[in-house]
């Protein structure tokens, strides 16, 4: 009875924790700029550079090959149906409404959404976030608020990357190995996009930055030990950014096929 | 005499678990107060509390005649505009410059320009030592000069009160004297009201003008620092000749203890 309760009450206190920094996080965002309290230009640009620029390299190749699969795996069932032209469909339809966006939040989650909770968890452990605070600084505010909002402009721009790197690979592929004459391809994924297609998935996208940084700024912030508890943290950090981007992508991948 | 800070009646727990029990004292205007306590006993906590970054379960803590308890976290900051805090590990954000530390409460409470901050940010490190030394990273620098640098930092808005935790410790005894010596040098010239929470003896010697004692969580002596030597409470006895509480266990108890009875 004494445990379930005080399973019970730690439960609320989590709830509470992660309302107060979604509130935070939404205020010193969307609402303060607006009452005189600037955002961070600097730090902002320096996270965009950070999480954004230099994980370009590794989506790239990334993209890259989940294009050449995709087209392998599509090729490997059209060819029984003689419907060889149609990789073309399913490999632009596949990765810019899902693959380009998930596969993006993946790589974000975990080279971003780990840093925040280790960048957020030390400064915690060593008490500069207390010292912050001490000085009449807003943590949130201070740390958070850029990240959010570089991950909120850079996310989509990645997955664009990611899109037109994808589309490239299973070009490629189709091009010489499934002997797709190339602007039959080329026409092929043209016609079978929609512009709504690359919409929804920057949509997408744009949400899994907002969900990686909130889960992992608020495992930095729940750091209350030494060292060993950011490491604990850090992981931790990972696996639930990646496993609420899933369950975000559920949710709107249900919303875009009933409403759009 | 005139007092900045009154803690009234204050009670905290960690879960459960009692922290701090019906605390009540005030600290002078313009002289050295130190917590002073044994490992545990709460006086960081305590510390916490003073400078609104915990808020107590019941009780009050009012700074000039306000109280920080009942406070917005808005009102409160106004508050932390007057104070300043030099934290156990100094607590310098480690992605910045020295400067740039000292700098960050001006940038974000003032509208001074850039130059004019530049200028203040080097009368500061002037004031701790530690001139030049603005473009190192504090993992660049040694144990007592990441002190004098968030001692810098603490003084940058030119606080009314300070509050040391812990100076002195993880210094060897040379660095820690001269950190004790600074203290004193800027309650003398700047007639700051200072809080130091501290176990050293030594230190609390040579800096205390009043003491505060504190033992698991209960307050046991308040005076000044000669009514302390002269005090019969023996508790605070045992603290000043640094004999082990025995009241803790006796050796039959000892031996239940470690035998696992």
């Amino acid at each position: 009875m004494e445990h379930l309760r005080n399973r019970l009450n730690g439960f609320f206190i989590n709830f509470h924790d992660v309302a107060k920094i979604i509130n935070d996080t939404f205020y010193w965002t969307f609402l303060s700029p607006f009452k005189g309290k600037s955002i961070r230009l600097k730090s902002t640009i320096y996270e965009m550079v950070k999480a954004g620029y230099n994980s370009i390299p590794i989506i790239t190749i990334i993209s890259f090959f989940i294009g050449i699969i995709l087209a392998l795996q599509s090729a490997y069932q059209l060819k029984k149906v003689g419907a060889l032209i149609y990789v073309a469909n399913l490999v632009g339809v596949s990765i810019t409404r899902e693959l380009g966006p998930i596969v993006t939040a993946i790589i974000v989650s975990g080279r971003s959404g780990s840093a925040f909770a280790a960048e957020i968890g030390s400064m915690k452990a060593a008490e500069e976030i207390d010292a912050l605070i001490s000085m009449g600084i807003n943590p949130v505010h201070f740390l958070v608020v850029p990240k959010l909002i570089a991950l909120m402009v850079m996310m989509p721009a990645l997955t664009i990357v990611s899109d037109f790197i994808g589309i490239i690979g299973g070009f490629v592929l189709s091009i010489s190995i499934l002997e797709i004459h190339p602007y039959n391809y080329f026409q092929q994924t043209v016609n079978a996009l929609l512009i709504k297609d690359i919409i929804t998935g920057l949509v997408k996208a744009w949400a899994f930055g907002i969900v990686i940084t909130i889960v992992g700024s608020y495992q930095g912030f729940k750091v209350s030990g030494g060292a060993e508890e950011v490491g604990r943290r850090t992981t931790s950090a990972v696996v639930s950014s990646i496993f609420f981007v899933i369950v975000f992508d559920l949710f709107f991948t249900a919303l875009f096929y009933y409403f759009t | 005499m005139e007092y900045v800070i009154d803690v009234k009646e204050l009670f905290t727990h960690y879960g459960r678990r009692e922290i701090l029990r019906n605390i009540s004292f005030s600290v002078p205007k313009g002289l050295i107060t130190v917590i002073l306590g044994g490992s545990g006993c709460g006086k960081s906590t305590l510390l916490k509390h003073m400078i609104g970054l915990l808020k107590p379960t019941k009780g009050n803590i009012l700074i000039n005649g306000k109280d920080i308890t009942l406070m917005n976290e808005e009102e409160l900051n106004e508050i932390r505009k007057k104070m300043g805090v030099l934290f156990q590990g100094s607590a310098l954000l480690n992605s910045m410059t020295i400067a740039e530390n000292v700098a960050l409460p001006l940038k974000e409470h003032t509208n001074l320009k850039e130059s004019t901050i530049d200028i203040i940010v080097r009368m500061k490190l002037d004031l701790v030592g530690l001139s030049g030394f603005g473009d190192f990273y504090p993992s660049q620098l040694s144990g007592g000069m990441k002190k004098r640098a968030g001692l810098a930092r603490a003084m940058a808005l030119d606080p009314e009160i300070l509050f040391f935790d812990e100076p002195s410790a993880g210094l060897d005894p040379v660095t820690a004297a001269g950190l004790d010596e600074l203290i004193i040098n800027l309650k003398n010239v700047f007639k700051m009201t200072i809080v130091v929470v501290t176990h050293e003896l030594p230190s609390v010697f040579k800096i205390a003008d009043y003491v505060i004692m504190l033992d698991m969580g209960e307050l046991i002596f308040k005076g000044t620092i000669d009514e302390l030597r002269n005090s019969n409470h023996p508790k605070v006895k045992i603290f000043l000749e640094r004999k082990p509480d025995e009241s803790v266990y006796s050796p039959e108890d000892y031996f239940r203890y470690i035998a696992g009875d």
